[in-house]
């Protein structure tokens, strides 16, 4: 965090000064480790095993938070007799498919819902479209009422499923699987539970790099488990902090460019299950269901009232037919290797440069030079722009200009100095930025270019009378313009995000005023409010020392400027703080009419309903939600410890190594993520793990990760002289261990080899990182920056260019945050020499020529699971690559 | 010539009342003509750092035009006046000559770039992007199910943009059948 979120890093060490106790675990040491009171270095992958370490030392303790576990979470509901866990089926959940490696999942519901809830199952087609994404806000849809047991002693309610899931992550196990000392394990036990309770509250703060796992849900699963056992979340100075990397990439996943969702986390229809509006609507508020989610309807049709105005009315259902729908997986990486195959005929590139910043740098490349064309809209000539001159590839001959047929334009984009508009940080909060400058020459904005552009493809096609013009010739795309260049109006687009009133152009203040008759029309539910009373809340700035520490008038925080989610638990099932001193939202019996939530920040429950209300038979939507239930985006109102439901991979996260690691899983025979996405294709090659052969030809583990002085793929600091300057050159740094085994330098040459590719830096030999003792062999681990690229002022070898795509089932998620490598002194080769290096290696690991590490590696799918779920597509480079 | 002597700063630290050098004796006619470029700037835009997730505050200080300073926001309850060397170095990265900011083309099997003007590179693009749609255009897929899109179309990014700019992408895309929409959210 130091490192790569430094100014969000103070607030820690305002923590400190206060007598906080930071506990840093990390494989590397960094600028975080120098400031924290303990360091805990733990091999890379295996946080699972370490978090669900500490699970079961609360459990085992009984160290649980016991009155909000048993009020707010589901541990005393009763799960399935039919569900049958790792625990017996050696790392599979019941239900398990060997062929489609998928679950079905009617084992894993309550007690007598197996048939409810599974039957909106289907994982198969949930993973292809990384429908876990939608699931994470929509919650469980949950029926009727669950089977509890408040005693927490049934042998199937959830606290004892979560007790016997747990119990073999003992800190004997944890010291094996994750090299990390049995006595620094409990010191973190101890500092965690101590710091937790009535009175005191504990953060998890994580950075990006967890998603970045074949079991990056799972990763986050683990941590929500563990601060929900101890009472951490919905409260002040808990939670869980996730350290997102780019200025509005949560505004980005809120008002999505994302293939599976549209704004609001509404998903984007599907072939077959979202024929009709009704059946849309359907699918994402299940009727009966409890929760906000049953307001879906009004979201959605106001979503297609901002889009097509007008042309969308009740008669035609607002135009739902209009959305094209998706049938599996559309995602970035499958889009890649569709372009590899000639599929894809033009790409956009917004501010983003996969040439660097994305997992297997050579096929994000290979995939650019067999489009037809591609815009690239950056501030600087990026390395996505000039593939066709200057990659890696065409180093080695596998791009040849005279033979690349790719048109390419590179239209330079405007500055954030230069445009308004607003970012959402990763508080969800949101800023209006002024514009200060004109934008320089042809630079614009994308607002520009996309207005600009759709009006263009609009006049081009206004004289259709193809149906499937219509859309675009409905489309409502009446913005203002102003200036010598006609930038649309920023105002106008958050006018339209926040919604209005149609008749009267009144903005909505809560997304509750939505309604579904086609008389309000709103682009992203959300966020309604941005806009209340007709103010621009986001470009409030009241200053910090004008108001109390929840700042709630800076800026505006969605939902509903709420800046806590789920604050209805800071106050115990009665309604009065848990403690005084973590007072945040209460009932206040004497306000209002007959009572109302109050508190420093913006009460997220219906204001007015007492902590004693209790729905009545059959309820459901908001109503259903009692007065003690604080997760209100939940059917149950509970949080959830286990999870029956919107998972690919499993109810409970359970440790599983790396897609590419050199130790065998100490846990279970399931070797990696079961149920991970794979892309089986010669110019996708994975390292061999155990149960295979030939793991040893790359014995080393390597992880990336941000320097502080650069920022992603070096786009915007790169080409910035003083941050060139403090970071000039790409290096790999190594333990001494390491270096002398090896025979490296310090300040010399290595490469670093995997079955994709090779790359190159200086060596950077530190005790920063540490060989670790995992199952009773020594393991050393190797770090790199990920930062550059063939352009800019510094240039250099791209760590990404290592991986390989392997995806989270859930979202689609590539694992990029870990892999297996050999390190060898010197520079790397050089032409077709390189490639020769990389096939020897292959080779070597058995891996080359369609040979595929086994997926699944215990139970009757072991000996065929994997090896049968083959991309079929040849691989149009093998040619040169074998 | 003696005056002249006598007024070199290490001997008016060494004789005068500022033995550390760093106040009077070290003032000049020149240093009390200077004025720092945030107090002569004609006017303050409030903005927020373009790198990572934090959202810490920045003011803009414009002259004649330009930016000539850019300054952690004191008021911001999420950075408190802070920057870090990316925040810091932000002036850099807008003013930079390295900046792209003439439309750059490159036709295919070439094997330089050439120039372009903004406006026929907008109609070249509105071109290939209609033509790519129609000649990729799926009414039913492969089992006959109703899709109406186009897969020969992809955008990636949006995490370092607007969140009015990615509401126009993803309405204009979704509009023209486009689904293969992504950005860094999913990397």
């Amino acid at each position: 965090m130091a490192e790569a979120h430094p100014v969000g890093f103070q607030w820690v060490m305002e923590a400190k000064s206060r007598g906080a106790k930071v506990i840093h675990v990390d494989p590397r040491f960094t600028r975080t480790s120098a400031h924290a009171d303990t360091f805990v270095p733990l091999r890379v992958g295996t946080d699972i095993a370490f978090l669900g370490g500490v699970i079961n030392y609360v459990l085992q303790n009984e160290l649980d938070f016991r009155e909000y576990v048993v009020a707010y979470t589901n541990a005393p509901t009763i799960v399935s007799e039919q569900f049958r866990d790792t625990d017996d089926l050696d790392g599979l959940f019941s239900g398990f498919d060997p062929e489609t490696r998928t679950y079905e999942t009617a084992s894993w519901q309550y007690d007598s819902q197996e048939n409810d809830g599974a039957q909106r199952e289907d994982h198969e087609m949930q993973r292809e479209t990384a429908s876990a994404l939608q699931h994470e806000t929509h919650g469980l849809s949950i029926d009727s009422e669950v089977r509890r047991d408040e005693t927490l002693q049934h042998p199937n309610c959830v606290y004892q499923v979560l007790k016997r899931h747990f119990a073999r992550y003992t800190p004997e196990m944890v010291a094996l699987t994750c090299g990390v000392s049995e006595e620094d394990f409990l010191e973190v036990c101890k500092a965690w539970t101590e710091n937790s309770g009535r009175e005191r509250t504990t953060a998890l703060v994580y950075s990006v790099g967890w998603t970045q796992h074949s079991v990056g849900v799972q990763y986050i699963r683990t941590g929500a488990i563990l601060q929900l056992l101890l009472g951490n979340l919905g409260r002040p100075g808990g939670g869980i902090m996730a350290l997102r990397g780019h200025a509005s990439i949560q505004g980005s996943t809120d008002i999505p460019t994302l293939f599976n969702i549209l704004p609001g986390y509404l998903p984007m229809p599907n072939a077959e299950q979202h024929t009709t509006l009704q059946e849309w609507v359907d699918a994402v508020r299940h009727p009966g269901a409890k929760g906000f989610w049953a307001n879906a309807g009004a979201y959605g049709v106001n979503l297609l009232k901002a889009y097509w105005g007008d042309a969308a009315t009740s008669e035609n259902d607002f135009c739902f037919d209009y959305v094209p729908k998706i049938t599996g997986d559309h995602g970035t990486y499958r889009t890649v290797l569709d372009m590899i195959d000639g599929k894809v005929k033009g790409y956009f590139l917004l501010g983003q440069n996969p040439a660097v910043g994305s997992a297997h740098g050579r096929a994000q490349r290979l995939g650019m030079a067999n489009l037809d064309w591609l815009v690239v809209r950056d501030l600087f000539e990026i390395e996505s722009a000039t593939f066709w001159k200057n990659s890696p590839e065409v180093e080695t001959g596998e791009i040849v200009p005279e033979e690349c047929r790719t048109e390419v334009f590179l239209m330079p984009a405007a500055s954030h100095v230069e445009k308004e508009g607003t970012f959402t940080q990763t508080q969800r909060v949101l800023q209006w930025r002024e514009k200060a400058v004109e934008p320089p020459g042809d630079c614009r904005s994308e607002l520009w270019f996309f207005y600009h552009l759709g009006r263009m493809v609009r006049e081009r096609l206004a004289a259709s009378t193809e149906e499937k013009d219509r859309p675009i010739q409905d489309l409502a795309w009446d913005y203002p313009v102003h200036g010598e260049h006609d930038e649309p109006s920023a105002d106008a687009v958050l006018r339209e995000i926040n919604g209005y009133e149609i008749a009267t152009g009144r903005p909505l203040s809560l997304f509750t005023e939505m309604k579904d008759d086609g008389s309000t029309l709103g682009g992203c539910w959300i966020y309604t409010g941005v806009y209340k009373d007709g103010v621009n809340q986001a470009a409030r700035r009241k200053s910090r020392h004008e108001q109390d520490y929840v700042a709630a008038e800076w800026g505006w925080a969605w939902p509903a400027n709420r800046r806590i989610l789920y604050n209805r638990a800071s106050a115990d099932p009665d309604g009065k703080p848990w403690s005084d001193r973590k007072a945040y939202i209460w009932w206040d019996p004497d306000a209002g009419e007959s009572g109302e939530w109050t508190g420093q920040d913006v009460p997220d429950f219906e204001r007015t309903k007492p902590p004693s209300y209790r729905p009545p038979e059959g309820a459901d939507g908001v109503a259903g939600i009692a007065g003690d239930d604080p997760f209100i985006m939940q059917g149950d109102g509970k949080g959830s410890l286990y999870v029956p439901q919107g998972l690919i991979d499993g109810p409970l996260p359970t440790h599983y190594e790396p897609v590419e690691s050199p130790f065998r899983n100490p846990l279970y025979g399931q070797q990696a993520n079961p149920t991970r996405k794979e892309y089986e294709r010669d110019e996708n090659r994975m390292n061999p793990s155990p149960p295979e052969e030939h793991s040893e030809v790359f014995p080393y583990v390597f992880t990336t990760s941000r320097l502080t002085e650069h920022h992603t793929a070096g786009g915007m600091s790169r080409y910035v002289e003083h941050l060139a300057e403090l970071q000039p050159e790409m290096f790999v740094e190594v333990s001494p261990a390491l270096a002398a085994q090896v025979g490296l330098e310090h300040n010399g040459w290595c490469h670093v080899v995997t079955a994709r590719s090779a790359v190159e830096g200086r060596v950077h030999i530190t005790d920063r990182l540490r060989p670790l003792r995992v199952e009773g062999r020594t393991v050393h681990q190797v770090w790199l920056p990920y930062h550059w690229g063939s352009g800019g002022i510094v240039t250099g070898d791209s760590a990404n260019d290592l991986f390989g795509i392997s995806l989270d089932p859930n979202v689609l998620i590539q694992e990029s945050k870990v892999g297996t490598c050999d390190v060898r002194p010197g520079r790397r080769p050089r032409g077709q020499a390189m490639r020769d290096l990389v096939a020897d290696h292959s080779a070597r690991a058995g891996v080359a020529s369609g040979a595929y590490p086994l997926v699944v590696t215990t139970g009757p799918g072991a000996a065929s699971g994997g090896k049968s779920d083959g991309d079929p597509t040849p691989d149009p480079s093998s040619g040169e690559t074998t | 010539m003696s005056r002249s002597f006598l007024g070199w700063p290490v001997l008016r630290q060494l004789r005068g009342s500022d033995p550390l050098g760093r106040g009077p004796a070290v003032r000049s006619k020149a240093t009390e003509s200077l004025a720092p470029r945030t107090a002569t700037a004609d006017r303050v835009a409030r903005s927020v750092c373009p790198y990572c997730a934090v959202g810490c505050g920045q003011r803009v200080f414009v002259k004649d035009e330009k930016v000539v300073q850019i300054e952690g926001d004191q008021d911001s309850p999420i950075s408190r006046g802070r920057l870090c060397p990316k925040g810091s170095a932000s002036k850099n990265l807008v003013t930079s000559d390295l900046r792209q900011t003439t439309v750059r083309y490159r036709r295919p099997y070439g094997t330089e770039w050439e120039d372009l003007d903004l406006p026929t590179a907008m109609e070249m693009i509105a071109d290939r992007l209609v033509k790519a749609r129609n000649d990729t255009w799926q009414e039913l897929d492969e089992k006959d199910r109703r899709v109406r899109r186009t897969l020969g179309v992809a955008s990636l990014g949006g995490a370092t943009l607007d969140n009015e700019e990615n509401y126009l992408i993803k309405k204009l895309f979704t509009a023209m059948g486009a689904i293969q929409i992504e950005n860094q959210a999913r990397i």
